[in-house]
């Protein structure tokens, strides 16, 4: 057992030893720049070059394609919506002209009617106002021809008011009275003062 | 870990998320084996096509929310390449679009905490900063032939000054996948390291809050870096290859 025990560390020993050494030349290596320990470098440059082969032929291959592809895509259906809202747009715009040309054309027949409506009513109008006229013209002659004659029929009332009157004054002064003196007077003097 | 027991004080490693391990044992990395950059590159292919691929499969009209983002993706990406590089530069599309979703994708991953981030190696990023070099260079000479050439030669320059800046041109011209490279990895392991650092010092009690209140901070500004280093990249791109297809200045 003891022995075994021995050989066993004299072992670990040398293995010790040789990690020792290893580690020693790693620390070497490590004190300088990994970068220029150029024993990697072929290690390096192959798998270099391995990769970047992959890299282009996946993107050579499949992914740039795919994705041009995609953008193009896009630029196109974005150019179609906006021609197609360009022409919308026109649409939209006729629309509008149709409708202000119809606002216009109603509006200058509503002002017809209403032009229409106010002369048919002038005219009505205008004829009632004439038969009004004519029947206030016909009431005021009417009335008129009234007047003259009241005031005719009031002059010969007066006249003869006047005779009598001036009959009984001539008698009551005493004096005989000539009816026809009278009236002559009285007529000339009605003449005179009126 | 035994190291920690023996000494007492704190052990911060910020670069040892950067290193690159076999996924099932052994030591040696060979160029086959998988690795943690198989496993996090896995990652980003998969979520690359939960994004563009399932995301988009409604084909709708009216996007739903996962094809959004991925119309949102390819609006992003297709816009950058008509509006920087022209419409003639829209055949690359599907390539900058790779480009673009591997580099947000790995960076948005590489912020997953234990996780690896495959663009803060500066093997990754020269492969693409070279693969776009390459790629620009011979679209430049066989679309224009050798008046590709004319890139370098500056026509509204003086005639003596031009051979000076041809010189100046033609090297920042090679420069470029250089500058394009490092950029991205260094922005990434930049912010992966501190990060690391201060959640080194969150063991320390008297400084944890503090501490705890700055990884917040560099996580925010890290998402925003993530993406910005991604957009950086692509655009460079696009300017690179504008630069090819239409190269007098």
């Amino acid at each position: 057992m003891a022995g075994e025990s021995e050989a066993t560390t004299a072992m670990e020993h040398a293995t010790d030893a040789a990690h020792g050494a290893a580690d020693a030349a790693h620390a070497a290596e490590g004190a300088g720049m990994p970068q220029l320990d150029f024993s990697t470098f072929p290690n390096q440059i192959f798998w270099l070059i391995v990769t970047i082969l992959a890299i282009y032929y996946v993107l050579s291959k499949v992914a740039l394609p795919r994705i041009a592809s995609v953008l193009a895509e896009r630029r196109g259906t974005i150019t179609n919506d906006i021609a197609a809202a360009e022409e919308l747009k026109l649409k939209a715009v006729e629309a509008e002209k149709a409708y202000q040309k119809a606002l216009a054309e109603a509006r200058t027949e509503a002002q017809k009617i209403a032009a229409d409506a106010r002369a048919a009513i002038k005219e009505e109008l205008d004829v009632a106002t004439d038969k009004a006229d004519a029947e206030i013209a016909a009431k005021t002659a009417e009335s008129q021809a009234r007047i003259a004659e009241i005031r005719d029929s009031a002059m010969s009332a007066v006249e003869a008011v006047a005779k009598e009157t001036a009959g009984e004054i001539v008698s009551a002064l005493g004096r005989p009275v000539d009816a026809a003196a009278v009236a002559a007077s009285v007529d000339a003097r009605l003449k005179g003062g009126a | 870990m035994a190291d920690e027991a023996h000494g007492g004080g704190i052990q911060i490693h910020p670069m040892d998320q950067f290193v690159v391990k076999p996924l099932f044992g052994g030591d040696t990395v060979h160029w086959y084996t998988p690795t943690n950059v198989t496993l996090w590159m896995a990652l980003t292919v998969l979520v690359v096509v939960l994004l563009l691929v399932v995301g988009s499969r409604g084909r709708a009209i009216i996007p739903s929310r996962g094809q959004s983002i991925a119309e949102l993706a390819y609006g992003f990406v297709y816009k950058m390449v008509e509006d920087v590089a022209g419409k003639d530069a829209l055949k690359f599309f599907p390539y900058i679009m790779t480009l673009f979703m591997f580099i947000v994708t790995a960076n948005m991953l590489g912020l997953l905490p234990m996780s690896f981030t495959t663009t803060s190696h500066v093997a990754v990023t020269a492969v693409l900063a070279l693969a776009v070099f390459i790629t620009v260079t011979v679209v430049g000479f066989v679309k224009n032939g050798t008046k590709f050439l004319e890139l370098f030669w500056v026509k509204s320059a003086p005639l003596p000054l031009r051979p000076v800046l041809a010189i100046i041109e033609l090297i920042s011209y090679f420069v470029r996948p250089v500058s394009h490279s490092i950029r991205l990895a260094g922005n990434l392991m930049a912010g992966h390291a501190v990060i690391k650092v201060f959640a080194g010092f969150a063991a320390i009690l008297a400084v944890a809050p503090f501490s705890i209140l700055a990884i917040t901070a560099m996580y925010g500004l890290e998402l925003l870096v993530a993406f910005v280093q991604a957009y950086v990249f692509t655009i460079l791109t696009c300017v690179y290859l504008k630069d090819a297809l239409h190269p007098s200045h």
